[in-house]
């Protein structure tokens, strides 16, 4: 089976004056696999997934996401994925419906599918009680559930999570991730940064950017082989400590 | 002791942040107040810093009392808060001078301190807070809180969104600072980092769940854990949640942690489960205990 890459980035660069944020990076995704991209604060990973979602101009290289790129269909990209992350996800003040309704309409959803999606949504997520409450009262767990099934309402081909779990109380945490294995197992590509190395485990190939570079690339299982520890927090201490 | 606090409680409205509240942090400990958003942490650490008056219950920081003494206190701590809170308008130096002023001490006076801890920003010292990197704000932040030789030091979430390597420099930062007799009282959502305090108090939905040493409290799980593993991850996750006997069922890392609600329990038994369901390359071996099996066990 040939698998189909939803993501294709080469030597992708992006230069701020003469600092150099990403540096060349080539790395592809396949359409259902769980991606993780790791890496220390301010090795630029933040300004990579910036370019991969159609917000930020490449300086050199190419990149193809969901089938469209980055410097001539940026809008095509931002219409075919999900993204969410801690600092960003829903608005405080609305409620749970109007928030659901407001990005659904962003997506460019019709009211009829909009409203049905609310529906199955709310149930799923067991949020009837508080449907009409302003969504800064839920607990952060609650909220990024939320988050994240708001993110797929349009039916993306890829989701980018930035940080979904920080701060998150342990259960609720399982609980996301295991959300998103059944998004994964419908066919949609997850793209996740964490800086919870367990959860790196669950990713199906893990990247670790140092300044600006992806130094390692694999599955969780041949990183550790490769530099020879027993979990992926030693693979990330021994990599990014140099 | 350094900290007591007895039966403390505060709400804000109908929300119930902290609910009888009681713990002590001895002279030159390093005590970690274990959980996730929302649990009270930022509440609580408030409160002991004087900037927000508790519902009820006493507590006394640095021998000080909280409500008559408030001014001593604030003179003799030092307080980091989650959010960012320097100013972004000064530089690294004007921010450093400025806390040392209002504490009424200087940089010099204070500076061994710090040094080891300022001297990775100093080169950086006339660039703007506001302009600083996430890890350089983190270090004046805390070079700001150390500057006047508090005794007591509050870090409230000092490590949240920060990667592994910077999270164990930090920690090994205050290491060094505890050695130096200063007393901290640090908050974390990261349960890897409980096993770095001292003693720690789990906490969550304003109550403390559990409060002893990290081994101690591992210790006190009550059942034993097996780590199981195979080809399909989210259809193990999926099978073990629907096997009858089954207590808890948590992913951990490249393995799942799986109790059994009986006490004699044939691991044959789960793995020929497993195997009817499809399963390939299955693991199940005994494992050892985490402050985070631990938590979610007594958060359930």
């Amino acid at each position: 089976m040939i698998k189909q890459n939803v993501i294709e980035a080469t030597q992708l660069t992006k230069k701020f004056g003469n600092f150099t944020a990403v540096n060349a990076i080539t790395f592809k995704v396949a359409k259902g696999e769980i991606f993780g991209f790791l890496g220390a604060n301010g090795a630029g990973k933040t300004t990579a997934m910036k370019m991969l979602i159609g917000i930020s101009n490449p300086t050199s290289g190419q990149a193809n996401v969901a089938g469209f790129d980055v410097y001539k269909n940026a809008e095509d990209i931002k219409k075919n994925i999900g993204y969410m992350s801690q600092k960003f996800a829903l608005y405080d003040d609305l409620t749970v419906k109007e928030n659901i309704t407001f990005f659904g309409g962003i997506y460019g959803l019709k009211r009829a599918v909009i409203k049905e999606k609310a529906t199955v949504l709310i149930d799923e997520l067991g949020l009837h009680d508080v449907a009409n409450d302003l969504v800064g009262s839920l607990p952060l767990g609650w909220k990024q559930k939320l988050a994240f099934s708001v993110a797929l309402l349009h039916n993306p081909k890829i989701i980018f999570l930035d940080e979904p779990t920080g701060g998150v109380d342990p259960i609720t945490r399982r609980q996301f991730w295991e959300l998103i294995y059944k998004t994964a197992d419908n066919g949609t590509t997850v793209f996740v940064t964490t800086h919870y190395m367990d959860e790196a485990e669950y990713c199906d190939r893990v990247s670790i950017m140092v300044d600006g570079k992806i130094e390692a690339l694999d599955t969780p299982k041949k990183l550790k082989e490769q530099f020879k520890v027993n979990s992926m927090n030693d693979v990330f201490l021994k990599l990014a400590r140099g | 002791m350094s900290i007591t606090v007895s039966h403390i409680s505060k709400s804000y409205g109908k929300v119930t942040a902290l609910k009888d509240i009681s713990f002590d942090v001895k002279k030159g400990e390093l005590f970690g107040l274990i959980g996730p958003d929302g649990a009270g942490k930022t509440t609580l650490f408030r409160i002991l810093t004087t900037l927000l008056f508790a519902d009820e219950g006493t507590a006394t920081v640095a021998g000080y009392d909280l409500v008559n003494d408030y001014k001593k206190i604030r003179s003799h701590v030092g307080y980091m808060p989650g959010r960012f809170s320097l100013y972004q308008d000064l530089t690294v130096e004007e921010n450093l001078n400025f806390f040392a002023t209002i504490f009424g001490t200087t940089i010099e006076e204070n500076y061994d301190l710090i040094k080891e801890i300022y001297v990775q920003i100093e080169p950086f010292k006339t660039r703007r807070a506001g302009k600083l990197s996430g890890g350089m704000k983190q270090k004046l932040a805390l070079s700001c809180a150390l500057i006047h030789k508090p005794k007591v030091l509050f870090l409230d979430e000092p490590t949240t969104g920060v990667d592994p390597v910077s999270r164990k420099e930090f920690w090994e930062m205050l290491k060094r600072l505890q050695q130096k007799g200063i007393t901290i009282l640090v908050s974390t959502p990261y349960m890897d980092e409980a096993a770095l305090c001292d003693r720690i108090a789990l906490i969550q939905d304003g109550k403390i769940l559990e409060i002893d040493t990290p081994e101690a409290i591992v210790k006190h799980y009550p059942k034993k854990i097996y780590d199981v593993r195979s080809d399909h991850m989210y259809k193990l996750i999926l099978d073990l949640n629907a096997f009858q006997h089954k207590h808890s069922v948590y992913p951990f890392g490249e393995f799942v942690h799986y109790t059994d609600t009986r006490e004699a329990f044939n691991t044959a038994e789960l793995e020929n489960y497993l195997k009817e369901k499809g399963h390939q390359n299955i693991i199940i071996k005994p494992t050892k205990t985490t402050i985070e099996d631990t938590f979610m066990e007594l958060a359930k």
